[in-house]
């Protein structure tokens, strides 16, 4: 499956995408994630075809798909609202696509029932939509794709309707689909979380462009830009607009010794994972400011004398309180630089 | 309960019943008419005096006819002025409304000259054809169709589902209360038309209820038991409809008067 420069501008001048270039390949598991009024959904739809990009083209295999009808295009699509029939049983509703293609009666049962079990939701066929839970309602809109065997399932934010813990739940029971149909998937979010615990690849889109395309690991530790670094990651990655001096950094709105890196003299948006933050030892005095207990760990809220602000993780076991003065470790070595327009500085040494 | 509050029951009450009873009162001084000075031989009198049996046989043809191309000009209608996109939707779509606001004798004689010349006068295609599109039901049908959610036609269509398909099995199903209230209201409007039929057709055995009905009250202007006893009958399909399905027509007018 793949976009060939694809731009896709709304009639009020509003472009959605821009030049939008992509592989998809065979049993991939790839989220589009990006903050809202991205573009994300416009892409998903537009290879749904339910939108048709300005100029560019889709492919689906060898085929481009471009001009052709949603129906012919052999893709299904999870909707945010879950898009049921309201009139249909769960049975009908899973069915209907399989009518619509003229399958014979004993067929339709067969890939309902099959695709039912997969889901553990065989008491819930004869009931109708708003008869079922949030969750069950999930369940059946993707039952619908399951019943299809398409080539690719589209998922538009699927879980944002949901509570926090069914969404974990679902989550887990989508990857567990994928690895089981080995079907390529295409999923859109907002969410971080679910992009880097779903997903084989991601896309990272801002503003309709693509900021960048990588495993969710490669993501996190080497983000291209510094949005990306900004928007994977929670707590967010910490930022300094930052000067270097003979190898030197330091703050350029407060007072404080950052450490040394291997940088031409200038300034710099210098990053550092709230992981990398030591509090404790040797470093630059700062004070508590909150402290949120999560169980498994603990974030910290520090803020330096001269006014730098910072957020540090740290083991539950950490006993700072809130106002108490600590000393905090930025080590410049684990720190991501980028230029000023954003851009990430390679620093492979 | 409180005495302010007894009173202010009371009188409410007082004045639905004052307002039940002025609206019964035409009905039961038209049944209790009907049967005086005769009985119940009054009604067999008066359907043997004129061909009632062939009114109501052309009135069940006409309404039901009329009430079925109305149900699916609308529908077809009100679906592309809810869900399609063309070119000037809606300047057609206010063009469609306007008409609603030409009263009938202003088109009476025009429309008479078209059926003239498609050699329709007098034909059951006079009765019919011109009131098979209905602006008003068609306003009610797209007004419900555009509730129906996006992402369902959406679905639909990634589903293999074409236009019609949609229409027929998502967007009508759906739509059953809306299609009742758009039945009833032309069931009744065809039913009580008089002005029309009276103008396009000539001969006796085209006539419809009202219009027969009429010729028999010039006819019998007297006698005023078998009068009421042919009015009774008239009117009773229609109480019938109305006994059976009195709920969903006030919630049709309710409807109707409140839809955005």
């Amino acid at each position: 499956m793949s976009f060939r420069g694809v731009t896709k501008v709304f009639p009020r001048g509003i472009r959605a995408l821009a030049d939008f270039c992509l592989d998809i390949a065979d049993g991939e598991f790839l989220v589009i994630v990006g903050p809202s009024g991205c573009g994300k959904s416009t892409t998903l739809r537009m290879l749904a075809g339910i939108e048709e990009p300005t100029s560019g083209r889709v492919f689906i295999g060898d085929t481009d798909v471009t001009g052709l009808d949603p129906g012919d295009r052999d893709v299904a699509m999870v909707f945010q609202n879950y898009a049921l029939y309201p009139h249909m049983t769960v049975f009908d509703n899973m069915a209907f696509a399989l009518r619509m293609r003229g399958e014979s009666r004993a067929e339709i049962d067969r890939r309902v029932s099959e695709a039912a079990g997969i889901l553990g939701m065989e008491g819930l066929l004869g009931r109708r939509p708003r008869d079922l839970s949030g969750g069950e309602r999930q369940r059946v809109a993707v039952g619908r794709a399951i019943v299809r065997k398409p080539a690719a399932f589209l998922f538009d934010e699927p879980l944002s309707n949901l509570d926090a813990k069914l969404r974990l739940q679902m989550r887990s029971e989508l990857a567990r689909l994928h690895a089981r149909l080995g079907a390529t998937m295409i999923y859109v979010t907002h969410d971080q979380a679910e992009a880097m615990t779903l997903g084989d690849r991601i896309v990272v889109l801002r503003d309709g462009v693509v900021q960048q395309v990588a495993e969710p690991l490669a993501l996190y530790e080497r983000p291209v830009n510094a949005f990306v670094a900004g928007f994977i990651g929670t707590p967010a990655m910490n930022m300094f607009r930052v000067r270097c001096r003979s190898g030197a950094i330091e703050p350029l709105e407060a007072a404080a010794d950052l450490g040394r890196a291997d940088l031409p003299d200038g300034e710099y948006i210098m990053g550092v994972r709230p992981e990398d933050v030591s509090v404790g030892g040797a470093g630059i005095p700062a004070s508590v400011e909150l402290v949120e207990t999560l169980g498994n760990e603990k974030i910290i809220y520090l803020a330096t004398p001269g006014g730098l602000q910072f957020v540090a993780r740290c083991s539950p076991s950490f006993g700072a309180r809130q106002g108490d003065a600590v000393t905090v470790g930025l080590p410049a070595g684990k720190a991501h630089f980028f230029d000023q327009s954003g851009e990430r500085i390679a620093r492979d040494a | 309960m409180t005495s302010a509050s007894v009173l202010k029951e009371g009188s409410r009450h007082i004045l639905l019943a004052a307002g039940g009873v002025v609206m019964i009162l035409p009905f039961a001084w038209m049944i209790a008419t009907s049967l005086e000075a005769g009985g119940f031989r009054n009604y067999a009198d008066a359907w043997r005096e004129v061909p009632f049996g062939t009114y109501f046989m052309n009135t069940f043809i006409v309404t039901g006819l009329t009430v079925a191309g109305v149900v699916v000009t609308s529908a077809l209608a009100a679906y592309a002025f809810a869900t399609m996109e063309f070119r000037g939707k809606s300047a057609l779509f206010l063009l469609f409304l306007s008409t609603m606001m030409v009263p009938q004798p202003v088109y009476l004689a025009p429309s008479y000259v078209i059926l003239a010349r498609l050699g329709w006068v007098d034909t059951f295609m006079a009765l019919i054809v011109p009131w098979t599109a209905n602006v008003f039901s068609i306003f009610l049908l797209r007004q419900h169709f555009r509730t129906i959610p996006r992402s369902l036609y959406e679905a639909a269509k990634l589903d293999g589902c074409s236009d019609f398909m949609y229409l027929w099995r998502i967007v009508l199903p759906l739509s059953r209360s809306v299609l009742v209230t758009v039945i009833l209201f032309d069931v009744i409007s065809s039913w009580n038309s008089f002005m029309w039929p009276l103008v396009v057709t000539n001969s006796e055995n085209m006539r419809v209820l009202q219009v027969g009905l009429s010729y028999f009250n010039q006819e019998q202007a007297s006698n005023y038991p078998i009068l009421m006893a042919a009015s009774t009958f008239c009117t009773l399909p229609l109480l019938l409809l109305f006994v059976l399905a009195q709920r969903q027509i006030v919630s049709s007018y309710s409807r109707s008067g409140l839809k955005d």
